[in-house]
């Protein structure tokens, strides 16, 4: 196993995170592309803490703060969905444009 | 190649086809739901790949809170906000989605160049494996003392900030029962009513 194997992988699961994040029109749809983001960055650490510092594993612990972080911001991401659908019911994302023009 | 190098290959190889293709089908698919559970299937085969990492800890704990928090969290956002509709089709929309596939697969190509073009300094130490979550215990309570605390701050704020956007506002109850006592009060959340912004207003 390599490190490089690893990377790739998470490079491909950003780029799809990204892509994901740029054409979905679903609002819930780009808060799981976040996720996917998260996810890859998640795996790009745990990469580096197992290959180049096994023995601090300083990647293990910055991967349980980035999913804490991606914990709440899943929360409050949602939060602001539910109350953006109750005032303009839709969760369509080009018509979320209130502080565009 | 030893066999277990070989396992490893191929344990590997099979976690990395079903997180493509499930972060492919989450991105894809035109129906949520699916995206949905497929989000939790790239969890799994992203905790698969955390143990081939020698990280049981954190293995678990992807489990834990992405599959069983997260993944829980976003379903039921989609069931509250279960609504079937057709968006309108803007024009030159594949404009738009063939100029960020290849803006996406520059990015790849880039990252891909720099990865295997970079000599790491893979270090030769054993991975300690299961003293992991000693290790990072003592890493939590010394030289990671401050973010982790505040990390819990954090939480208690996204919590609260959550409540707050996310709750109805209810109407005081003399206003109610003043204005509303005509209309049917069975099965109906006592409930502000919400003036929609009309959401197309070109």
């Amino acid at each position: 196993m390599q490190l490089q194997y690893f990377l790739l992988l998470a490079a491909a699961l950003f780029c799809i995170g990204i892509y994901g994040l740029v054409t979905s029109r679903n609002a819930i749809r780009v808060l799981m592309s976040i996720e996917l983001l998260l996810n890859s960055v998640n795996l790009n650490l745990m990469a580096f803490s197992n290959f180049l510092d096994p023995q601090g594993i300083r990647g293990q612990v910055f991967t349980v703060f980035v999913i804490t972080i991606a914990a709440a911001e899943a929360a409050v991401g949602l939060a602001i969905v539910l109350s953006i659908y109750r005032n303009r019911d839709t969760v369509d994302m080009e018509q979320f444009n209130l502080l565009k023009w | 190649m030893n066999l277990a190098d070989g396992v490893q290959l191929v344990s590997f190889l099979v976690l990395a086809a079903m997180m493509i293709g499930a972060a492919l089908g989450v991105v894809l698919l035109s129906n949520i739901v699916y995206s949905a559970f497929l989000l939790g299937l790239v969890f799994i085969s992203m905790s698969g790949m955390y143990i081939l990492l020698n990280a049981g800890f954190v293995a678990a704990a992807q489990i834990l809170i992405y599959v069983g928090a997260v993944n829980v969290l976003i379903l039921f956002g989609i069931m509250l906000v279960n609504k079937r509709e057709d968006f309108v089709p803007i024009k030159n929309a594949w404009v738009n989605q063939v100029a960020t596939a290849v803006v996406c697969l520059g990015l790849f190509a880039l990252l891909s160049t720099m990865v295997l073009a970079t000599p790491w300094a893979i270090s030769s130490a054993t991975p300690i494996g299961d003293m992991a979550i000693v290790e990072i215990g003592k890493h939590f309570f010394s030289d990671y003392l401050l973010p982790f605390e505040l990390a819990s701050v954090l939480l208690l704020m996204a919590m609260i900030g959550a409540i707050v956007l996310a709750r109805r506002d209810y109407l005081p109850d003399e206003l109610l029962t003043s204005e509303r006592r005509d209309e049917p009060s069975a099965l109906t959340l006592p409930e502000r009513p919400r003036e929609l912004i009309s959401s197309n207003k070109k």
